[in-house]
């Protein structure tokens, strides 16, 4: 059989089944390593599978300026380490990273399963239903800020006070209510 | 609970040597982990030092207050002997990549803060701090029970979730470093005696069949190990899109008892048609295991797991599936050094292993490894 490029055997066979559609890919080395679903070598570290499927698949134009705001990586750095660099890349990326998950998910985009208990029990005291999504991105906000100051405190030898952020920080990666 | 304690490796007391439980013939032992991460902190990879010392820290004082075990050993890798990292990689409760201080795409650190909470005296729970993410649980059962091992970890992520509050995302589920993580962060695994399969060649339809199924085959140490001695571990590499009890069940109900029944399938083919060849296979392994003076990892391995085969299809008296499972770990560089009390060049591994091959399996004596004094 030919590949798709009407020029070399088709040696790399994939069928993907998505939403009920069973769509069938028929490939030779070269293509199927430009659409990133052949990687040269058999037992490459799993991050240089990620890079050279990213590498493939990102669109080349826009990611490259791509930063996360939140701790300052960029999707260029995320593509050579296949390591993000911290939960707030999930949103900057969001839209960069879904061929990435579709295709290392079996298509799954979404997750499905365990949520974590507490966050979703609402704000604990407080009677008022809060949107636990939100509640995260303030609490994770407020630690990112906090770390900043950490920096500069220790930046400046003001020891004292980057205790207390430390310890307010440390606070804060618990049950909020439960405070001091 | 108390954060002190010792590792006893003179005893077969791990859970995952017993050599009991269900399909144990092929299953040695079922495990599962959980990926997770604190919110607001950097993942590992691109945390600052002082970043990862507030995650150990902040890890160490929460899990030991949290009741998880009653008994729970607290290990400080970067401050621990390089021997002890290895011996803790070599009984599978942290990771290569931890014994280095290697992060993903970056150079070795020896230095780099982190550590592990492992469960006494069977080490059936552990706990790495500063892995790939900032925690990465685990939970093992012997034989093929991926349903106990998860009743178990799912317990003991709702109590440390009660003191750590996780990176979740509704859409993604829980964050991990790794996109290839993400969503349950669960990757449930069973680790798989498959010689038949191997002597028969067909180990490489396995081997693409686990791969039309998303599903990943490595040798027994995990990512990027020689399959020694027909240890296989198969695992889920989806965690995005399915639930934790979905990815379970397709595991252990679907796919694990399919390939224990293709491995028992051929083990019974060898003994129909060839049970001289592979009596004489046994035998070999048993004689040169009884008496070499000097002997490598790689080939005590591959004889053990002859052993094995024999003492599992009753061609060998007087072992134990237990000894046999326990001599594979034993001879491990860095078990063989601390038996010994001092550190040894590969040279002298070698005559040790020999040694202690011959002591636990010589010519009239009993098979179980002897207590020590």
């Amino acid at each position: 059989m030919l590949c798709e490029c009407g020029e070399r055997e088709a040696t790399i066979h994939e069928v993907i089944i998505k939403n009920g559609k069973k769509i069938e890919k028929h490939l030779c080395e070269v293509c199927a390593q430009k659409q990133g679903m052949a990687s040269k070598a058999q037992n490459a570290p799993i991050s240089q599978l990620i890079s050279s499927f990213v590498l493939a698949t990102a669109p080349a134009r826009s990611a490259k300026a791509l930063r996360c705001e939140a701790c300052g990586l960029s999707y260029e750095a995320f593509r050579s380490s296949g390591q993000l660099g911290c939960p707030e890349c999930y949103d900057a990326f969001s839209k960069e990273l879904t061929a990435l998950l579709e295709r290392s998910h079996e298509g799954g985009t979404h997750h499905v399963g365990k949520s974590p208990r507490r966050a979703f029990a609402g704000g604990r005291g407080s009677g008022m239903p809060v949107d636990p999504a939100e509640q995260m991105r303030r609490k994770a906000e407020r630690i990112r800020r906090l770390r900043k100051e950490l920096e500069r405190a220790l930046a400046d030898e003001q020891y004292e006070r980057a205790a207390e952020i430390r310890d307010e920080i440390e606070r804060l990666t618990g049950p909020t209510e439960d405070g001091p | 609970m108390s954060e002190h304690g010792r590792l006893d490796i003179h005893r077969a007391r791990t859970e995952w040597l017993r050599g009991d439980g269900a399909s144990c013939d092929v299953v040695l032992s079922s495990r599962v982990r959980l990926a997770r991460n604190i919110a607001g902190m950097p993942f590992v990879a691109h945390a600052s030092r002082s970043d990862r010392r507030q995650v150990l820290d902040l890890c160490r004082q929460r899990l030991l207050a949290s009741d998880l075990s009653e008994q729970l050993m607290w290990v400080s890798l970067h401050e621990a002997q390089p021997l002890d990292r290895t011996l803790l990689a070599e009984r599978n409760l942290i990771s290569k990549q931890m014994v280095r201080g290697l992060l993903p795409g970056q150079e070795a650190a020896p230095d780099a803060p982190r550590g592990v909470a492992i469960a006494l005296p069977d080490e059936r729970l552990s706990i790495m701090v500063n892995e790939e993410d900032h925690l990465r649980i685990q939970c093992i059962r012997t034989g093929l029970d991926l349903t106990g091992a998860f009743a178990h970890i799912d317990e003991i992520d709702d109590r440390i979730e009660r003191t750590i509050d996780y990176a979740y995302h509704p859409r993604f589920g829980y964050l991990t470093a790794c996109p290839t993580n993400v969503g349950t962060g669960v990757r449930f695994s069973v680790m798989l005696h498959l010689p038949a399969l191997r002597m028969t060649g067909e180990i490489e339809k396995v081997r693409h069949a686990a791969e039309d199924m998303s599903l990943a085959i490595r040798g027994w140490a995990g990512e990027g190990s020689e399959n020694t001695g027909d240890i296989f571990q198969l695992s889920n590499q989806t965690t995005l899109g399915k639930s934790e009890q979905d990815l379970l069940v397709e595991l252990h109900e679907q796919i694990v008892p399919r390939v224990v029944e293709y491995e028992r399938r051929a083990r019974r083919i060898l003994l129909e048609k060839r049970r001289t060849t592979l009596e004489d296979k046994v035998y070999r392994a048993l004689g040169v295991l009884r008496h070499a003076r000097v002997i490598s990892i790689e080939e005590a391995m591959t004889l053990l797991s002859l052993l094995r085969l024999g003492v599992v299809l009753g061609l060998l008296d007087g072992l134990a599936q237990q000894t046999v499972n326990h001599l594979m770990l034993l001879i491990q560089p860095a078990h063989l050094q601390r038996l010994r009390g001092q550190e040894m060049p590969q040279s002298a591994r070698r005559v040790a292993r020999a040694e202690l091959l011959r002591t636990h399996l010589g010519e009239g004596r009993h098979a179980e490894p002897p207590d020590p004094a």
